[in-house]
């Protein structure tokens, strides 16, 4: 690591990556002949929450979906650069992305429960990956996950009602317990607020403080606020590069780069 | 060719409406010193409507009643032999006047009544020309001057030209609304006629069709039975052949467009799959009679099965094959419709794709697709050709799809081709079987649109 040349980035990487939960490196993105990121490396700490901010069209979202391997949905998508996850490369041939899925859920901008039960809803992960093997493990799991996302009370009594009939705060709240119920170690959470009001804001910021717990959190937002009040380590984006990553107080109060200075001072963005 | 130049003249006098409307508004606003409340465009097309319309009007009502005016006419100048005629033969009557008016050889010798009633028909026919072309100028040159005279700054133009406009529209809907309840109307009077000769409870619950009326006593072999039976259960058997190919040949096709082909494989097949729905239902018929039935009957043979030359498979399966495009086509588009962020949630979860489309995808898709089965299953009994050349004429009684059997279209054809009278129950139990036909197509598609409107609701 050439130090002297990128001061700004010397806190976006360990000098051991296996000690990292999420660990890439030189990741480029290209949408057809359009390169979308530009040889990003960064370390995710496990048990932190790990904010990516940055102007509309930086590559944020994008990186995070390269995560999960979400992008390889896209057909004209190629990902260059290697990617690990405890240590181990999510793009080698041999990886089933399906499984890695698995491991790395995902919440999205536009909360989309599935059009069926909220039972159901929770239900879906733990089915297919086989989780419980009787019914009462499966009720189980889905109290824990509806628990955990902090849904519980207001649900309880209709479990067999529409997901799609709940209020959005709480729809997407029930997509973080979907996300859960698979235990996974990572989660991505893209713009999870963003559809949502200040008050549905306010309780799945909560959440995710108290998730961070037991998971590694990994979120987009367009919110400087909500970058500053939920994470403890901060990425700034900007035209698909990593600009600087560092502690999220830092980078709030004490900025190295002029670009992230420029960014969360509101001067562009 | 009057016709035409009457109506190009019409049009002229409308055209020259306009010019005036819109100068004169332009002209009056100026001297008023007051801005007009539509554009000068609107005070043009008000003049216009207004003299192209009333004649118009005039127009079409002379080409409606003309003939029937012209024709009571002459009728009321024949001797009193001749019109006391009975209908029909008088109606021969009339045909050859009007032969003899047009130069055309007639059927019969032409006699001095019979010219001078072709000569009347002919002066009544020029006289009526004339008053037409007078009285549709007149409605247009007064509907110009009065309507020229109405316009001033303080005319609300646009408004008048809006409503007119609006009538225009609805009278062009009304006509399709007519015309069906006008179809809907004959089938049920002459269902009705039917069922006066034939109790509907022998017609909807008789197990024997066998429409051969009697004509005179002493033939056989007619035994004028309408039990409506087997032709149902045949088109219910047809149909359920047909869908049985169409519906998971369709769904499969259509997921596999959806949700698996590359951008540019499905750019190929979906047209593809489409002309299919642009052949002749006539090439599918002689497909079934020619190339499908023979080879299921020889198959048959081989695996010592009794598979008629005629049969219910060949039919439905063909009858599957084209409407194949109308399954897939609809639940393609319905399967694409479900919202991308579900299928991203669901492999976000870690599930597959194939997990996705079946525990996910189509069942947010379901009463979409279930719509458009509906829609297949209304064309499948609906159809004719295919069942004409390659299902037969007997109407069996069966379950057993290699017998023939018969549908309730192939015997409307059959009961209406050729010469026939019009007043025996054997050609008016057409009618009661196309009334039976109509209601059942009607609810499947009234059922078919309320599903798929319930999935339209539940994604906007």
């Amino acid at each position: 690591m050439n130090v002297a040349s990128k001061p700004a980035l010397d806190q976006a990487t360990l000098d051991d990556r296996r000690l990292a939960k999420v660990s890439a490196r030189d990741v480029d993105v290209f949408y057809g002949a359009k390169q979308a990121l530009k040889s990003v490396s960064i370390d995710i700490r496990p048990n932190e929450v790990t904010a990516l901010i940055g102007p509309s069209g930086c590559g944020k979202s994008t990186f995070l979906r390269c995560l999960n391997r979400m992008n390889d949905l896209i057909e004209s998508c190629r990902v260059a650069g290697s990617i690990w996850l405890d240590g181990e490369d999510i793009y080698t041939s041999g990886l089933d992305p399906v499984q890695l899925r698995a491991r790395v859920g995902m919440v999205f901008q536009k909360p989309n429960p599935f059009p069926k039960t909220i039972y159901d809803n929770v239900a879906y992960g733990p089915r297919i990956h086989g989780l419980a093997r009787s019914r009462a493990e499966l009720d189980e799991i889905v109290m824990t996950s509806l628990e955990k996302a902090g849904l519980i009370d207001e649900v309880k009594d209709r479990l067999q009602e529409q997901g799609t009939g709940l209020s959005g705060g709480q729809q997407q709240r029930l997509c973080i317990a979907r996300a859960i119920a698979v235990s996974p170690e990572v989660i991505l959470m893209d713009e999870p607020c963003s559809a949502l009001d200040p008050i549905a804001t306010a309780k799945v910021e909560e959440l995710i403080d108290e998730l961070r717990q037991r998971f590694t959190i990994v979120i987009v937002t367009h919110s400087m606020q909500q970058a500053a009040r939920v994470s403890q380590r901060t990425g700034f984006f900007h035209l698909g590069e990593l600009v600087e990553c560092g502690e999220t107080e830092q980078i709030f109060t004490n900025p190295r780069h002029k670009l992230t200075q420029g960014y969360i001072t509101g001067r562009f963005g | 060719m009057q016709l035409i130049a009457l109506v190009a003249t019409l049009l002229l006098l409308s055209a020259v409406g306009f010019h005036l409307g819109r100068r004169r508004a332009a002209a009056r606003s100026a001297a008023a010193d007051r801005r007009p409340h539509s554009l000068p465009v609107y005070y043009g097309s008000y003049v216009a409507l207004w003299s192209g319309l009333p004649a118009l009007v005039v127009l079409l009502g002379w080409l409606a009643f003309e003939p029937l005016v012209v024709r009571s006419l002459v009728v009321d100048s024949l001797p009193l032999v001749a019109r006391e005629l009975p209908p029909e033969r008088l109606g021969l009557l009339m045909n050859d006047v009007r032969n003899l008016a047009a130069g055309v050889v007639t059927s019969r010798d032409v006699d001095p009544e019979m010219a001078a009633a072709a000569e009347t028909y002919l002066r009544l026919k020029r006289l009526g020309a004339v008053a037409v072309a007078v009285l549709s100028l007149a409605a247009a040159i007064g509907g110009l001057g009065l309507a020229l005279r109405r316009v001033r700054p303080d005319l609300r133009a646009r408004n008048a030209v809006e409503r007119l406009v609006e009538r225009l529209l609805i009278g062009a809907s009304t006509i399709a609304i007519f015309t069906t309840v006008g179809i809907v109307l004959s089938l049920l009077f002459e269902s009705i006629r039917f069922f006066n000769a034939v109790p509907i409870h022998h017609f909807l619950f008789g197990l024997e069709w066998s429409p051969q009326t009697a004509i005179r006593s002493d033939q056989v072999g007619s035994s004028g039975a309408f039990g409506a039976v087997p032709l149902f259960a045949g088109t219910f058997l047809i149909s359920l052949i047909a869908m049985a190919v169409a519906m998971p040949v369709g769904l499969l096709s259509a997921i596999y467009m959806a949700e698996y082909a590359p951008r540019r494989m499905r750019a190929i097949i979906k047209p593809l799959l489409e002309v299919l729905a642009g052949i002749p239902t006539v090439v599918y018929g002689f497909f079934a009679a020619l190339t499908v039935a023979p080879f299921l009957r020889d198959a048959g043979t081989m695996l010592g099965l009794g598979v008629s030359s005629e049969s219910a498979l060949a039919a439905g399966v063909v009858m599957g094959i084209m409407i194949i495009p109308y399954v897939s086509s609809i639940a393609d588009d319905v399967i694409t419709a479900v919202p991308r962020s579900l299928r991203e949630a669901s492999l976000g979860l870690g599930a597959t794709r194939s997990e996705t489309i079946r525990q996910v995808v189509v069942p947010a898709a379901l009463p979409g697709i279930v719509g458009g089965l509906l829609l297949a299953v209304s064309r499948a009994i609906g159809e004719t050709m295919i069942v004409v050349m390659a299902a037969g004429m007997a109407a069996n009684l069966t379950a057993n799809p290699f017998e023939t059997v018969t549908t309730v279209t192939v015997q409307i054809v059959t009961l209406l081709v050729g010469d026939q009278e019009f007043d025996s129950p054997k050609t008016l139990a057409a009618f009661a079987l196309g009334l039976v036909l109509f209601l059942v197509t009607l609810a499947l598609n009234v059922a078919a649109l309320q599903v798929v409107k319930r999935f339209r609701e539940q994604y906007d």
